[in-house]
């Protein structure tokens, strides 16, 4: 299962100058940006992602249950972006990072921003995305930037439901009718090639990681490869065992097709009337 | 769930073949949900809500009832399993304690210093 998400080849346009970068002032920009803006931009791409379940899921119950999830992952990113904005030398606020930003300026992987597909690829993406996020805020909680640690220790708890969540439907699907089964199968192999992005060590991570604030994405595969396994045994499922392309890029700003639709109904409001408030 | 696949052949035969392949939507069953707002209080009866099982359901519930940080413990339990009085059966239930006032401690002169009476 090692070579699952394979995490040994860092994508090369992360050393491209980043678009954003030239209008940063010279002094007072922290080399952490970058690496923050990789994990804000994640659960913002996501949490924008799971609403779309709002009156799509199979029951209102379940509705709530993913706005919920898309509520919690929000709320890490707002955390977060204010507080890049303040040491990138931008002076950036919340919406100016989620409405104002174009596709080459976000830094999340490619996972996040694929379309929602049926309930069971939904379930796939969940089960591993938040097995990776309770890795990646566990280790956050002792990094040696308070803010980042705070925001850990409050997203900890909220992504340990959202593992929680996931696995319960998993094994439900995986374990439940043939065509459960089958689909939540068909369901693990869809999402495999997009995963590998996670475990890249680029050049924010190693800095990041570098200077105690941070944590090397490669050093929590096989803690959440172990996690799904679990989940995956459980629900009589078969993990596969490696995909014949991944995908890479995204914490360089090269995005698939899906980011740009999902950014224009994201931002359309903010940038049709700008400034508005309510 | 065994056995969801293969429907009686009595019936597979009146029924036409364009309704097989869109089943009747089955909906999961009902829950009641009580919300116990803080230690010392009881649990209090917030509302229902659908779920394929217990394990959901206490989810679901956790999601539509204790959002807005209402609870610090939750109970469900099944609608079937909850034997109910009859609104028929209001009167015969009800009325004949209407007129027992006795019943009520209404008759001691309660001292001002104790609380919570």
């Amino acid at each position: 299962m090692s070579g699952l998400v394979n995490s040994t080849n860092a994508p090369s346009e992360s050393d491209e100058a980043l678009p954003g970068a030239a209008d940063n002032g010279p002094s007072g920009v922290s080399p952490l940006a970058p690496y923050l803006l990789g994990l804000a931009d994640d659960v913002m791409v996501y949490a924008q992602r799971l609403s779309e379940w709002m009156t799509n899921a199979p029951q209102i119950e379940e509705d709530m249950a993913l706005g919920n999830i898309a509520l919690d992952l929000l709320g890490q990113a707002r955390a977060l972006y204010p507080y890049i904005g303040s040491i990138d030398g931008t002076g950036r606020g919340e919406d100016d990072f989620a409405m104002l930003r174009d596709e080459r300026d976000w830094r999340n992987v490619h996972l996040v921003e694929q379309e929602r597909g049926d309930f069971a690829d939904e379930m796939a993406r969940l089960l591993w995305f938040s097995a990776y996020q309770v890795e990646l805020q566990t280790a956050l909680t002792g990094s040696s930037d308070d803010v980042v640690a705070g925001v850990a220790g409050k997203a900890l708890k909220e992504v340990r439901y959202h593992l929680d969540h996931a696995s319960l439907w998993v094994v439900r699907l995986g374990d439940g009718t043939p065509e459960s089964h089958r689909r939540m199968q068909a369901a693990l192999e869809r999402v495999l090639p997009h995963l590998a992005e996670l475990f890249d060590d680029d050049e924010a991570s190693l800095t990041a990681a570098g200077l105690g604030v941070g944590v090397l994405p490669s050093s929590l595969h096989d803690a959440v490869v172990a996690r799904v396994s679990r989940v995956a045994d459980e629900a009589t499922l078969t993990l596969p065992d490696g995909s014949p392309w991944r995908s890479r890029g995204g914490r360089a700003g090269i995005h698939s097709r899906p980011l740009g639709y999902l950014l224009a109904e994201m931002q359309h409001i903010a940038r049709s009337h700008p400034g508005a408030t309510w | 769930m065994s056995g969801a696949v293969t429907p009686p052949a009595e019936t597979s035969a009146e029924v036409p073949e364009t309704s097989a392949d869109a089943p009747a939507e089955k909906s999961w069953p009902l829950w009641e949900v009580f919300v116990r707002g803080k230690r010392g209080l009881s649990h209090v009866h917030a509302g229902s809500l659908h779920a394929p099982d217990a394990a959901l359901a206490l989810r679901n519930a956790r999601d539509v009832y204790t959002r807005r940080q209402e609870g610090v413990s939750l109970w469900v339990v099944r609608a079937d399993d909850i034997t109910a009085s009859s609104p028929d059966e209001k009167d015969s239930f009800f009325d004949p304690a209407a007129d027992k006032i006795y019943r009520h401690p209404t008759f001691y002169d309660v001292p001002d210093d104790v609380e919570y009476l």
